[in-house]
């Protein structure tokens, strides 16, 4: 998977100016030396992280070398890596999207209700799924038809939804013990050959938005949308349509997520979410995705994702207290960006 | 330029676009009134104009991105076509040149060859190889790019922008293109690669298909161009065949429609 990834990393952002190419005279082929150029972005934001990673590594030695920090991350790290998986393909497209962890909420609304009213188990997770294509509905409407900036729209929608579900729920809890829903638990939260089904299933999410993202025509265009909109509408390529599809796949995996986090906690707790949104960002410019739009990888968000896993599980470890994560994810989004404008900026010249 | 197709050329078929009393308003702004225009098969047509003068949504009417306003009448091969769109004119062999900014920069060169077009195979997932085979095949055969100067996967931001221009115009040349729309194809490019593309607008010709050829440079228009459309503030302001215009008298011409809006000098 990763050989095939770094050919979607092709289209990294070289910086390369034509009139620097044409006066250098051009490589006859892709040169070792353009290689790393392409990748540099990806190495370097992983470079940082893996410092991060290593300092933890030092403070606290013994949680660090013990191999149940990692299982535990192995259960928590899906709970925000599924949605940076989609969320890539919209910051791919140069949108964000804000409003996943009221979605994760609000989906649950629908999945308590349809429960409540059918004791139906697929069906009240088919209720989940479609409250989160309506939420990505709804964002994409406002922002590829209407043409809203997406951060400022989906911080409306971010509060929106949220807003709705504490109306729905009249802000109480909801305990998730019925033994219906026990064999729902199992697929999502218990063990298939001691590995916990949170980190299969993200892996499995994984593959499937790979082989979409690099191995799809709705995928080749996702990248051209982000690269030239313009181009792409004059060569057919449904601009708007595919901006939707990006927005409508984070809802269903907000949705998801929303789910996967309730069962494991055997509640929905009106507050589901709420500390979701530092994370899934981090991850994907992490994984060196650019927030310039165009470029962006699958494989780089998936490592993004558990290296973040990894300081979230480090920085309560090392013994700091946990409010210490904010202002660790806040910096590495920081970085990650200041680094992306950096790197692409020197190559120019 | 109601009447049928000029006589230099020998065809006698329909024109492979005709538009009729085409208008483009945005908003307060007029930027097509009442245009009448076609182009015959086998026929190279400059279109010369000023900035605002129309040419751009001319251009963007012929490949589809604009509908004529109510009215206006689009014909293709002696048809009218009414659902027009990008595709429709796609199919129907209309391809666009679109300057530099037709491809996306940080994509490799074989995803903007087949960009919106791209090949898949039979369970319907990209045919990655057989898209990198034809783009490489396509530089080596249409443009006499050598196998190892520009590589399917290079990114096309690192070329020159004679590069750039080849590819935009292999792939119209390779999706069997009948139409091409060459939107100010030499903006931006050294004297070489300016020439370099003017042979191509006559490979059209010599290969029998037609081309539209916009450009506010009427050097660069006039020798490859059979016939000549001056537009003005969004109408039709003159029209010749080049063989009976002169270089001088046109650029005169032109002269005297950008002060007065009328063709004579």
């Amino acid at each position: 998977m990763a050989d095939k990834a770094g050919r979607s990393e092709v289209a990294e952002r070289t910086g390369e100016s034509a009139e620097t190419a044409a006066a250098g005279g051009r490589a006859p082929t892709v040169s070792l030396r353009q290689h790393l150029r392409r990748h540099a972005l990806t190495v370097a934001t992983l470079g940082i992280a893996l410092l991060i990673w290593l300092a933890f590594l030092v403070t606290a030695p013994d949680v660090f070398l013990n191999s149940r920090i990692y299982s535990a991350f192995a259960t928590t790290t899906p709970l925000f890596a599924m949605i940076a998986l989609a969320l890539t393909l919209v910051v791919i497209t140069r949108e964000m999207d804000l409003s996943f962890g009221s979605v994760m909420a609000l989906a649950m609304v629908g999945f308590v209700r349809t429960y409540d009213y059918t004791g139906n188990v697929p069906l009240s997770v088919l209720a989940c799924l479609v409250v989160g294509v309506v939420c990505g509905l709804i964002n994409g409407y406002l922002v590829a038809i209407l043409g809203i900036p997406s951060l400022v729209i989906t911080l409306g929608t971010l509060f929106f939804f949220r807003g709705v579900e504490l109306v729905l729920l009249d802000g109480r809890p909801v305990v998730l013990r019925d033994p219906g829903v026990e064999g729902l638990r199992d697929a999502l939260n218990g063990r298939t050959l001691d590995i916990p089904n949170e980190l299969l299933w993200t892996v499995a999410v994984a593959i499937v938005l790979w082989v979409t993202l690099n191995r799809t025509r709705f995928g080749a265009h996702v990248f051209l949308v982000g690269d030239n909109p313009v181009s792409a509408q004059l060569m057919g390529v449904r601009v708007a349509r595919v901006k939707i599809a990006t927005f409508v796949i984070v809802g269903v995996m907000a949705a998801f997520t929303g789910l996967m986090t309730a069962m494991q906690l055997a509640t929905l707790f009106p507050t589901l979410g709420d500390g979701t949104l530092l994370q899934p960002i981090a991850s994907v410019f992490l994984g060196g995705t650019s927030v310039f739009g165009g470029t962006g990888s699958i494989t780089g968000t998936f490592v993004g994702s558990f290296i973040i896993g990894s300081i979230n599980a480090g920085v309560i470890s090392a013994g700091i207290q946990g409010f210490y994560s904010q202002l660790f994810f806040g910096l590495v989004i920081i970085l990650s960006l200041v680094l992306q404008t950096l790197i692409s900026r020197r190559m120019r010249h | 330029m109601d009447e049928p197709p000029a006589a230099e050329e020998p065809s006698n078929a329909p024109p492979v676009i005709e538009l009729r009393n085409v208008s483009k308003t945005y908003g307060e702004v007029h930027a097509l009134a009442g245009v009448n225009f076609h182009v015959v098969p086998g026929e190279i047509v400059g279109l010369l104009g000023d900035n605002g003068s129309g040419k751009s949504t001319m251009v963007k009417m012929m490949m589809g991105y604009h509908g004529p306003d109510h009215g206006g009448e689009v014909w293709v091969d002696g048809k009218r076509v009414r659902d027009w769109s990008v595709n429709r004119a796609r199919s129907l062999g209309i391809e666009t040149v679109y300057q530099e900014r037709a491809l996306a920069e940080q994509q490799a060169v074989w995803r903007n060859m087949f960009m919106g077009r791209e090949l898949v195979n039979r369970v319907g997932l990209l045919d990655i190889q057989r898209m990198r085979r034809e783009a490489a095949e396509m530089m080596s055969g249409h443009l006499g790019f050598t196998s190892g100067a520009v590589h399917p996967d290079n990114v096309v931001q690192t070329m020159s922008g004679g590069e750039k221009q080849g590819v935009a115009i292999t792939r119209a040349l390779h999706f069997h293109a009948r139409l091409v729309l060459l939107d100010e194809p030499t903006m931006g490019l050294s004297l070489s690669e300016t020439r370099k593309t003017l042979d191509f607008v006559g490979s059209i010709k010599e290969a029998g298909r037609s081309a539209v050829f916009v450009d506010h440079n009427i050097f660069h228009v006039y020798p490859v161009a059979d016939r000549l459309v001056v537009l003005d503030r969004g109408r039709v302001a003159g029209e010749f065949t080049q063989a009976e215009i002169s270089l001088e008298e046109l650029i005169d011409r032109l002269y005297a429609v950008a002060q007065t809006g009328r063709m004579e000098a």
